[in-house]
């Protein structure tokens, strides 16, 4: 185990160093995107860019650039181009939101995605069936700010049943938080609710066929018992698998346009809004905390499937 | 149905319905079996002898299965059985292990975690403590060494034997009256099949359990089987004793199998005799005995299909479906001096 983490936390540092240098990379060869001429403003005095690249240091080669803004994001004192505040703060701000909206969107649509495939599954061919396969394929082929958009439609203007948009802290107030995260929370899930549903379902029906299935019936199981723990835990797998990967990509920018439509103040908004100022120093924190979430539950993935199959062992606690 | 019989079976047809039409795999198929008896179904692949032996215990029910006929359990009906009833059978009366030992077990649970789940399923009052016990004592009792200790281990740590005789320890964990055997020594090396075979030959005669065996291999019916049934395309075309299906055999399909078997008694063939051809489609079978587009001994009698009957006087026992005089048959399964089925001209 101490090895696997040793080697997951290098490979992790690799890939956020990858993901800091593309960052960097493309924010300086995009046009445009100069910031002493951005905080100088329009028509500025050259005098004036010359004096900002000095303050900021704008005037040093790349690399050092670079250098000095990965010690700033690490250290906490990466300041925004736009706003002038403290980067890092603003994130930790947002954090609540974000976790808020990415983990009870991930409950529900585990929750429903398993349900649907299940049923789906176990009534193969069957109206049901057919009623929940078109369901999945028109949720993982509707865009979020479409879905977005119709919910608010729906819930927020000729039923006004929640509200448009807003964050309430958790522990402020656990209802009026709920409340506001309902459609935020069902507009993230649709996409993998329908996703889920259909992945599950044709991993049961694999398994379905499987021998130890049969050899389940025929020791004298019922259905229920043989669906369940022969054939539904089986087919969990890969969809525990499935959504190690989707719920860190979700953290790590995946809720960006709900948050934006919501206007959740969370970190993926704070991303979008950064987006648009080209605001190097909260793109490139941003991207740096997205890519750890991802690479996060990538191990964390890795060791809860070998803990769900156990004929895959964790390098080296074999031995 | 004899008055000893345990389980009887009667005009057994099971067709499934496909975009092709309807295949049928079995095509009416009776026999009885007693306790202590070691029935041996034999034929190659989509003779229907799988499909037979899992009708029995219902595992072929679908709604595109079509099944006929009759399957008693003593006096239970078990084909127009609810499934609730059918669950009773399954495992507590009749205990079934499989072809592939890699692929019968679920691999997430470890081995006497299943056994467990298999008597807890049929007796509820039993403490998991105490089938777990059970469990250890089968498993030693089928030879696995170091039980106490190997109960925990999933089946990917066991080799493929180890697998098996922990697969038929699980079928017989509820003592069983019956124990079908479906191909339990194919996907094994042939010192491990030996093994095997001494093993459920010897729970046999202990427990004077009632065993379906199913196989392809006549040489391991040779080994344990009182009686054998030879099936071609969904219907038996011979059935005997032991000897009489080894000795004088009636069928020109059986001919075939034994004249494919090597033997180490023999002189080695330069080529291992094989019957020609592949078996029919059982969407469209050819009209009469299926055996006819492969048999050299073809005649015009063949387009009508024989009844399975008994046509030795001295061997009330022994049917067969080939219109064949047994005068003509003597003569004519003797190729190179032994029992074969020649090649066609």
């Amino acid at each position: 185990m101490a090895r696997f983490v040793a080697r997951r936390l290098a490979g992790m540092v690799l890939v956020l160093f990858v993901v800091s240098l593309l960052v960097f990379a493309i924010f300086n060869v995009i046009p445009n995107s100069d910031p002493a001429q951005r905080m100088a403003g329009k028509n500025a005095e050259p005098i004036l860019v010359k004096s900002i690249e000095e303050d900021w240091g704008f005037d040093e080669p790349l690399p050092v650039q670079y250098w000095s803004m990965m010690e700033k994001v690490f250290s906490g004192e990466l300041i925004s181009y736009g706003d002038e505040l403290n980067v890092d703060e603003r994130i930790l701000e947002g954090i609540p939101a974000t976790f808020s909206l990415c983990i009870g969107a991930a409950v529900i649509w585990l929750f429903f995605g398993i349900l649907f495939g299940y049923l789906s599954a176990t009534r193969a061919g069957g109206w049901l069936d057919r009623a929940l396969t078109v369901g999945s394929v028109a949720g993982i082929s509707i865009p979020v700010f479409l879905i977005a958009a119709v919910l608010l439609y729906l819930f927020t203007y000729k039923i006004e049943l929640f509200p448009a948009s807003g964050y309430v802290p958790l522990l402020d107030d656990p209802l009026q938080w709920a409340y506001h995260l309902i459609l935020p929370w069902f507009t993230l899930a649709v996409l993998n609710i329908g996703f889920y549903s259909r992945v599950l379902r044709s991993n049961m029906l694999d398994v379905m066929r499987e021998d130890y299935v049969r050899t389940a019936r025929a020791k004298g199981l019922d259905e229920r018992r043989v669906l369940i723990r022969h054939v539904l835990r089986n087919s969990l797998i890969p969809v525990i698998t499935l959504f190690g990967l989707d719920f860190g990509a979700t953290i790590g920018g995946g809720a960006i346009i709900t948050e934006a439509i919501f206007s959740l103040g969370g970190v993926g908004q704070y991303a979008a809004d950064s987006i648009t100022n080209l605001d190097l120093p909260p793109l490139m924190a941003i991207t740096l905390f997205g890519a750890f979430f991802v690479v996060f539950f990538n191990a964390v993935t890795d060791v809860v499937y070998a803990y769900l199959d156990p004929r895959i062992r964790l390098g080296s606690s074999a031995q | 149905m004899s008055p000893q019989a345990l389980l009887s079976v009667k005009d057994l047809r099971v067709g499934f319905a496909t975009e092709g039409g309807l295949l049928q795999a079995v095509g009416g198929v009776s026999f009885d079996l007693a306790a202590g008896e070691v029935l041996a179904i034999v034929g190659e692949s989509g003779s229907g002898k799988s499909v037979t032996a899992q009708t029995i215990l219902g595992l072929t029910r679908s709604p595109n299965a079509r099944i006929e006929g009759s399957v008693r359990l003593r006096d239970a009906e078990l084909l127009d059985a609810g499934e609730d009833e059918l669950r009773k059978v399954r495992g507590e009366r009749i205990g079934m292990v499989f072809q592939d030992p890699m692929t019968s077990f679920n691999p997430v649970y470890r081995v006497g975690a299943q056994i467990v789940e298999a008597i807890r399923a049929h007796r509820h009052d039993v403490s998991s403590q105490a089938a777990n016990d059970r469990a250890v004592e089968l498993l030693d009792s089928v030879g696995i060494p170091d039980a106490e200790r190997r109960v925990d281990d999933y089946p990917h740590e066991f080799s493929g034997g180890m697998r098996q005789r922990a697969m038929i320890a699980m079928a017989l964990s509820l003592e069983p009256e019956v124990l079908i055997a479906d191909e339990p020594t194919t996907a094994l090396d042939v010192t491990i099949q030996a093994q095997i075979l001494r093993l459920l030959e010897g729970l046999n005669r202990e427990r004077n359990l009632a065993t379906i065996l199913i196989t392809h291999d006549l040489g391991v019916v040779a080994e344990v089987a009182d009686r054998v049934m030879v099936m071609y395309a969904g219907r038996v075309v011979e059935e005997g004793t032991l000897d009489e299906i080894f000795y004088d055999p009636q069928h020109p399909y059986t001919w075939g199998l034994l004249g494919s078997l090597t033997r180490l008694d023999r002189p080695r063939p330069a080529r291992l005799p094989q019957i020609s051809g592949a078996p029919p489609s059982l969407l469209a079978p050819p009209t009469g005995c299926a055996f006819r587009p492969r048999c050299p001994h073809e005649f015009g009698k063949c387009a009508e299909l024989p009844a399975l009957e008994a046509r030795l006087a001295d061997a009330p026992s022994h049917c067969d479906r080939c219109w064949l005089s047994p005068e003509r048959k003597r003569e004519k399964r003797q190729v190179a001096g032994q029992i074969g089925l020649e090649a066609p001209a």
